[in-house]
């Protein structure tokens, strides 16, 4: 008895699912042209999907689906053509300066200590000897005797990239932690008294349990990333293999467009345009 | 004398067992106490921000806001599709592993294979079903990449836990069939799968078990876009993705644990179905 | 009616031979992407590379090989001692109603998902370590820790049934000498079930070498050679899964070499797991 109600259920589910993709298979052949694909830097994505957000309300129908994956792996998709547009936290490279690039937004590198410690600001020279491990325990720039605890992004992420050849740091020490995205990064250091990392400006601007100090004496802010300044700042990209048609020009239009640029602003990066 | 001495053997001894059996105990009431310990910390800190909005709700904000709905639907259709492939090439090659093969090389190799497939860490599952399913058959990021290395993973529990319930069946059902003039297939379709039936589940729910909880093979081929996926070739966020997210991008404490807690439910859930499963068949068979 | 049946039966053979050709394209896979860039650096370069820095092609993993060694002894460490006496206990001590709560709670243990256990160790562990000692937290311990806890089930539940296929002859002989219970476990049943025991404690190994979400929570990710239970690491896997998402060209060819020396690695452990019963005459 409860082995054939058992078989039934089974077969009831098996048939469900099998008509389900069927028919979600042939759905998906017709809408291809109201799809794109985006990925690459997670710096840019949770502004990216922002923007999807607002773009689909306008746009009913339209499917944007984003990954991550960093800014390395979404200029490659895009020059591989495996995704319709890539996103990129820093400039392109020479060898990559054949994709279309469109500028969206400016990020400013926020350098984060933990709000217990005392320090307020860093020299470029101070920050790079952090980095390399020249510099090992707070007191040797003015805090507390404790060792620092050095918090970085994974190789390939665009932050790391620009971080690193910005401040002019070859070699990261070996021993510093290292998290896989901007979050990670910023719970690393939000949860140590005696951690540094660096993160997107507008992902940590607003975050109560970390400390953005300023650089050279020039704090991280707006005024400062859009005049240069402050000089740890790098572009948002959206990069495309061939001039975008569809959808994905639709997007790349909207996000350039005043309402587009106001979420921008909205979430604490910068207008392209001001 | 003697017998003084006899009393210091034995009670030394008694009392090394004492303390020997003690220190066992404490180990063990240790093991359980760990998992009480992690359960208890994730429910408290999850339970208060779960609501039926939570369940019902898409995230927003990358997972900052809103629930799990799209989580929980791409996880279902993982899962389905999963076991739809799973189930019927598991069944089938447990069948040929307790009916059919003789103890050759072939069997051995074939066995072989089937324990080497059991043993290889998830990563390396994410890192094939990447360069196989999402690039080299081109099917991208998918619930179907996904489904299809879950299979493989999934694969040997089902494989092992049909092949004891079939060999569990009794021989005298096999002698009696044939007896009676039914071919082996016969046989095997019509008394042996039904008697196995509840071991044959258990496996499946198992493995979907396996499958829920499942995150480096699935973040590298099912993708971790949000949004209900329309389609089987459409990426899509499992919870267990979701939650490696959420908890290691430190997006929402609440969200992590609250997602965590239903995580933790399903896999009870789970188990508890297979484990009833199996009393019932332990008791089925006492009749 | 004969000739259905054949091709039935042939679609099982296939059916199970599908495990088996998995594992061959996996391998096939694996190493075919991996490969090209371990000859092109030298077997020796790559092993015993102490550098990991992939932006400058760099890719030696010798500090993720000592990683992984280090954190699975940590793991060992605690999991055997308390897993070994735990299917002690369960097969030889406990009582049924003890039994009754103890089991289940194993096998939940063994159904938790990693990156659940990931959560705890980085939100629990990773800070008592950190109040503790004073350090980042992020460490080979909280990695042992966590990881000790993973394996523990699989010790448990192999070990277990290896004490109690010890024939009951063997025990009852033994107390019929006049040893203790105790006695009887140590001297008698322990050495008899010494090589399913010893396969447990392998097992678990293979499963803390494999483990890829729960240490990226929780040990640092690292690229120097620890140099203490303190000290930040990475794994083999947390090699692989955290620039998994973003390595492209050459990086990308590098972690899947990584998976080469773990798919071999394990593949070799789980060998060795089966080959000992087998030797030591069960």
């Amino acid at each position: 008895m409860v082995r054939g109600k058992v078989k039934l259920i089974l077969c009831l589910i098996v048939v469900m699912t099998l008509i389900m993709t069927a028919c979600s298979g042939q759905s998906d052949t017709v809408e291809t042209e109201k799809k794109i694909l985006i990925n690459g830097s997670t710096s840019v994505q949770p502004l990216i999907e922002e923007l999807a957000s607002a773009y689909k309300e306008k746009h009913p129908g339209a499917i944007i689906d984003i990954q991550s994956g960093g800014s390395g792996v979404g200029i490659k998709s895009a020059i591989e053509g495996v995704v319709d547009i890539g996103m990129s936290s820093r400039e392109l490279k020479s060898d990559e300066k054949m994709l279309k690039e469109f500028r969206i937004a400016t990020d400013g590198i926020a350098v984060i200590l933990n709000p217990e410690n005392p320090i307020n600001d860093l020299t470029i020279e101070q920050l790079k000897k952090i980095y390399t491990g020249e510099i090992t325990n707070w007191k040797e720039v003015g805090g507390k005797d404790a060792t620092i605890t050095v918090v970085t992004r994974e190789e390939g992420s665009g932050t790391r990239g620009a971080f690193t050849e910005l401040i002019g740091v070859e070699e990261i020490l070996n021993s510093s932690i290292t998290q896989g995205s901007t979050g990670g990064v910023m719970t690393a250091v939000g949860s140590d008294e005696n951690a540094i990392g660096y993160a997107s400006y507008g992902s940590v601007k607003n975050s109560a349990n970390l400390k953005i100090i300023s650089i050279d004496g020039i704090p991280c802010d707006e005024e400062n990333i859009y005049s240069g300044a402050y000089k740890i700042s790098r572009p948002f990209l959206m990069v495309t293999k061939e001039e975008p048609t569809g959808i994905a020009k639709d997007f790349i239009d909207f996000i350039l467009s005043d309402e587009g640029q106001q979420i921008v602003e909205d979430n604490n990066y910068l207008k392209t345009n001001r | 004398m003697r017998k003084l001495n006899d009393i210091k053997i034995i009670t030394s001894s008694r009392i090394k067992e004492r303390v020997a059996f003690f220190l066992l105990w404490i180990f063990s009431i240790f093991t359980a106490i760990i998992l009480v310990l992690i359960v208890s910390d994730i429910i408290i800190k999850g339970a208060p921000h779960i609501s039926l909005d939570f369940l019902l709700e898409e995230p927003r904000k990358m997972g900052k806001e809103g629930g799990v709905f799209s989580v929980i639907v791409s996880t279902i259709y993982i899962v389905v599709l999963s076991i739809i492939f799973a189930a019927p090439i598991g069944v089938a090659a447990s069948v040929y592993l307790a009916e059919y093969a003789k103890e050759s090389t072939m069997l051995n190799i074939i066995r072989f294979g089937t324990e080497a497939l059991a043993g290889i860490p998830s990563i390396i599952y994410g890192l094939f079903g990447y360069s196989f399913f999402v690039f080299f058959l081109d099917l991208k990021y998918s619930i179907l990449s996904g489904a299809l290395t879950l299979t493989l993973m999934i694969l040997p529990t089902i494989i092992k836990t049909s092949e004891e319930a079939i060999k569990a069946v009794p021989k005298s059902y096999r002698e009696g069939s044939l007896a009676l003039g039914a071919t082996k297939l016969q046989t095997i379709r019509k008394i042996i799968i039904p008697d196995a039936i509840p071991g044959i589940l258990t496996g499946l729910i198992l493995g979907i078990g396996r499958v829920v909880g499942e995150s480096a093979a699935v973040l590298y081929t099912a993708g971790s876009s949000l949004g209900i996926p329309d389609s089987i070739f459409r990426p899509g966020r499992t919870l267990s993705v979701h939650l490696y997210t959420l908890a290691s991008e430190g997006i929402s404490i609440e969200n992590t644990y609250a997602t965590a807690v239903i995580l933790i439910a399903l896999v009870f859930i789970i188990n508890f179905s297979a484990n009833t499963l199996i009393n019932r068949i332990f008791i089925a068979r006492r009749r | 009616m004969r000739l259905s049946e054949r091709i039935i039966e042939k679609m099982l053979v296939i059916c199970a031979a599908i495990a088996l050709l998995g594992i061959a394209v996996i391998a096939v896979f694996i190493t075919k992407e991996g490969w090209p860039i371990i000859s092109k650096i030298g077997i020796k370069a790559f092993f015993l590379g102490k550098d990991w820095t992939p932006t400058k092609g760099v890719y030696g993993i010798f500090p993720m090989i000592i990683g992984s060694i280090y954190v699975t002894i940590g793991a060992l460490a605690i999991g055997v001692p308390i897993g070994i006496s735990c299917a002690i206990y369960l097969a030889e001590i406990a009582s049924p109603k003890v039994s009754a709560i103890i089991k289940p709670g194993i096998e939940l243990l063994a159904g938790i998902p990693s990156v659940i256990y990931g959560l705890y160790g980085m939100t629990v562990i990773v800070p008592i370590i950190r109040d503790l000692f004073g350090n980042q937290g992020f460490s080979v311990l909280a990695g042992s820790i966590v990881l000790g806890i993973m394996i523990l089930p699989t010790i448990i539940n192999i070990s277990k049934d290896s004490i109690e296929a010890v024939p009951k002859e063997y025990k009852e002989g033994s107390l019929a000498l006049g040893s203790s219970h105790w006695q009887a476990i140590i001297k008698v049943i322990l050495p008899s079930a010494r090589s399913g025991i010893i396969s447990s404690i392998i097992l678990g190994m293979a499963r803390a070498v494999g483990e890829t979400m729960a240490v990226i929570m929780i040990t640092g990710n690292s690229t120097m050679i620890p140099e203490s239970i303190l000290s930040p690491v990475r794994t083999l896997t947390g090699n692989i899964g955290i620039e998994m998402g973003y390595a492209s060209g050459e990086h990308q060819k590098a972690l899947f070499a990584t998976g080469i020396v773990l798919f071999i690695f394990i593949m070799c452990l789980n060998l060795l797991a089966k080959l000992i019963p087998k030797k030591a005459g069960a």
